[in-house]
């Protein structure tokens, strides 16, 4: 039981950490203060999850653990759809100024494009590899179409849309907040039933297949609710699906274990961690001079290049 | 029963398996032999669904494989294939008890622990079922997967190229063990194999493929001649009995 141990000790790191950025450096103004505090505290734990979550069933689909799903090219596209409405619409618009409507055709680009790839690929029969790759060039075609749009923008509207490049938890909008946990909750009923199956799959296709794993079907249902959980976890605070990569890493570091059962919740735990402290040290040690992406980015970027050197050695 | 009718594969404009039609003997060690490519993996693939096939039927106790339940089909028959690397840490036992999965759905019962007891004895790996897959030799860890496959419990077993990368001893060990298999257990095996002296001393029946055909099948008796071998491998093979087993002699 060295498992609920090591859990729980997580566990109570979360709450300290959640009982310091909630209750600490208030003198006044309680009751104003509080409830923002908190709303930015129930923003980061729902992405934190989600963007954990989706990294872990995407790792097991492709049998990788230096994967995320941001190879499918969904912040990519999210960022071409923040650039296109301001060098069309521009930064006045409805669709940047209103929330509510951003967010909406945010999630909306975000699925309709992973349907449709998905769609694509499943109807041809083809291998997730394939999507893999799919993903990585449609990404990277659309990179190069904001950076195009961007040069071309007066540098003020750039302005607005570089604030969208990065991951922030200080003004989510609190019916945004409830709408993206409806959705999340509906994402991981439909998970639910598939629970069953992860430690199968991560042997792989051939062996999921020899022990009765409806395969097909399965991996289907799974990259919907992977596309589900990114599209929502960034049209609500912005690009963090890194973040996964350095936490179901350090998860898998942390319980050498290939049982899905701790491993989600392990992720999910050092993803709150990782998100709250940095959240933190962004507001309390640089004081908003610095955003929460680039700290994790920081963080993550050289954990990955760890993971990649040692990657040489079988672990 | 296993019969397969007019089946086909095509990669490409390529046809690998090309109209294959056989019927796999219960109760027998059935062998696949014949040059590389000639599409013996793939036909394996195919009975077992792995991969789809283009054409035909595959028929599995009088009823088309895409008619089963992929969870019922996975207590009749089990594959092993030949590239069966897992990336995961797991110990051999963790391995075993997956091979209950169509059973339990990752919840072990007691007549699950007790297949996996039974798995273990089989391969005699009782000692190491707690270390890791990588911490094994290669015949060690390719019998760890074959008492997965024994804990899946399967009337039909099949296994792509067992031997490949095994040294004569731990070779001498699997065969020995899949024949086990049959005779103890009662199990239908069906292997693919390089090694031609293997199929003559160990299989009860021997199909042989070339350029994704079946060029000939009967029992080991008929299939070890001179003339059948010559026709599969192009080659002149001598054929010697020593100790009531024919040995191929083909070295020079």
């Amino acid at each position: 039981m060295l498992f609920k141990r090591k859990i729980d000790l997580l566990l109570v790191l979360v709450i300290v950490l959640v009982a310091v950025f909630l209750f600490t450096g208030i003198s006044s103004n309680w009751d104003y203060i509080l409830p923002r505090r908190a709303v930015k505290m129930v923003a980061i734990i729902v992405t934190g999850a989600a963007i954990a979550f989706s990294t872990v069933i995407f790792q097991t689909i492709t049998t990788n653990r230096i994967l995320t799903p941001s190879i499918l090219g969904l912040d990519s596209m999210y960022l071409l759809v923040q650039t296109g409405v301001v060098f069309w619409l521009g930064s006045g618009s409805i669709a940047m100024m209103n929330s509510h409507v951003n967010y909406l055709v945010s999630v909306g680009a975000m699925i309709v494009f992973s349907f449709l790839l998905f769609k694509w690929l499943f109807r041809r029969g083809e291998n997730v590899y394939l999507l893999l790759l799919v993903g990585l060039i449609l990404g990277t075609f659309f990179s190069s179409m904001s950076s195009f749009m961007q040069i071309l923008i007066d540098p003020n509207e750039f302005l607005i849309v570089q604030d969208r490049m990065f991951a922030s938890f200080n003004n989510v909008n609190t019916e945004l907040l409830w709408v993206s946990i409806i959705i999340m909750g509906v994402a991981f009923l439909i998970y639910f039933p598939n629970h069953k199956y992860m430690d199968v799959i991560s042997l792989g296709k051939d062996h999921a297949v020899n022990l009765g794993v409806p395969y097909e079907k399965i991996v289907q249902r799974l990259l919907v609710i992977v596309a589900i959980l990114i599209a929502v976890a960034t049209a609500l605070v912005g690009p963090v699906t890194f973040l996964g990569l350095l936490v179901v890493n350090l998860a898998h570091e942390f319980i050498k274990t290939f049982r899905h059962n701790y491993l989600i919740v392990v992720s999910i735990l050092f993803s709150v961690i990782a998100l709250a402290g940095s959240q933190l040290i962004v507001e309390r040690v640089f004081t908003f001079s610095t955003t929460i992406s680039v700290l994790i980015n920081f963080v993550g970027g050289i954990y990955f290049i760890y993971l990649l050197l040692k990657e040489n050695k079988a672990w | 029963m296993v019969n397969v009718m007019n089946v086909w594969k095509h990669y490409g404009t390529k046809p690998v398996v090309d109209d294959v039609s056989i019927s796999i003997p219960k109760g027998k060690i059935t062998t696949f032999i014949g040059p590389n490519g000639a599409g013996k993996s793939t036909l394996l693939s195919m009975i077992s669904r792995l991969i789809t096939k283009d054409d035909g039927e595959v028929r599995i106790e009088n009823q088309e494989i895409g008619h089963w339940k992929t969870e019922e089909l996975s207590k009749k028959i089990s594959i092993l294939k030949q590239s069966n690397h897992i990336h995961l840490r797991l110990t051999v036992r963790e391995l075993i008890s997956f091979g209950r999965f169509p059973y339990s759905r990752g919840r072990l019962t007691e007549e699950d622990e007790d297949k996996i007891e039974q798995a273990l004895e089989f391969v005699a790996l009782q000692d190491m079922q707690d270390k890791y897959l990588d911490q094994l030799s290669g015949g060690q860890r390719q019998r760890a997967y074959i008492a997965m496959v024994i804990a899946q419990d399967t009337e039909y077993v099949l296994l792509d190229e067992p031997l490949n990368n095994l040294d004569m001893n731990h070779s001498v060990q699997v065969m020995k063990t899949l024949s086990r298999l049959v005779r103890e257990l009662g199990k239908t095996v069906v292997l693919v194999v390089h090694d031609i002296n293997f199929a003559s001393c160990y299989s009860d029946y021997i199909v042989a493929m070339k350029e994704g055909r079946i060029v000939e099948e009967g029992s080991t008796e008929k299939m070890i001649e001179p003339e059948v071998l010559n026709s599969i491998y192009d080659m002149d093979i001598d054929i010697h009995t020593i100790n009531n087993q024919k040995i191929c002699v083909y070295f020079q």
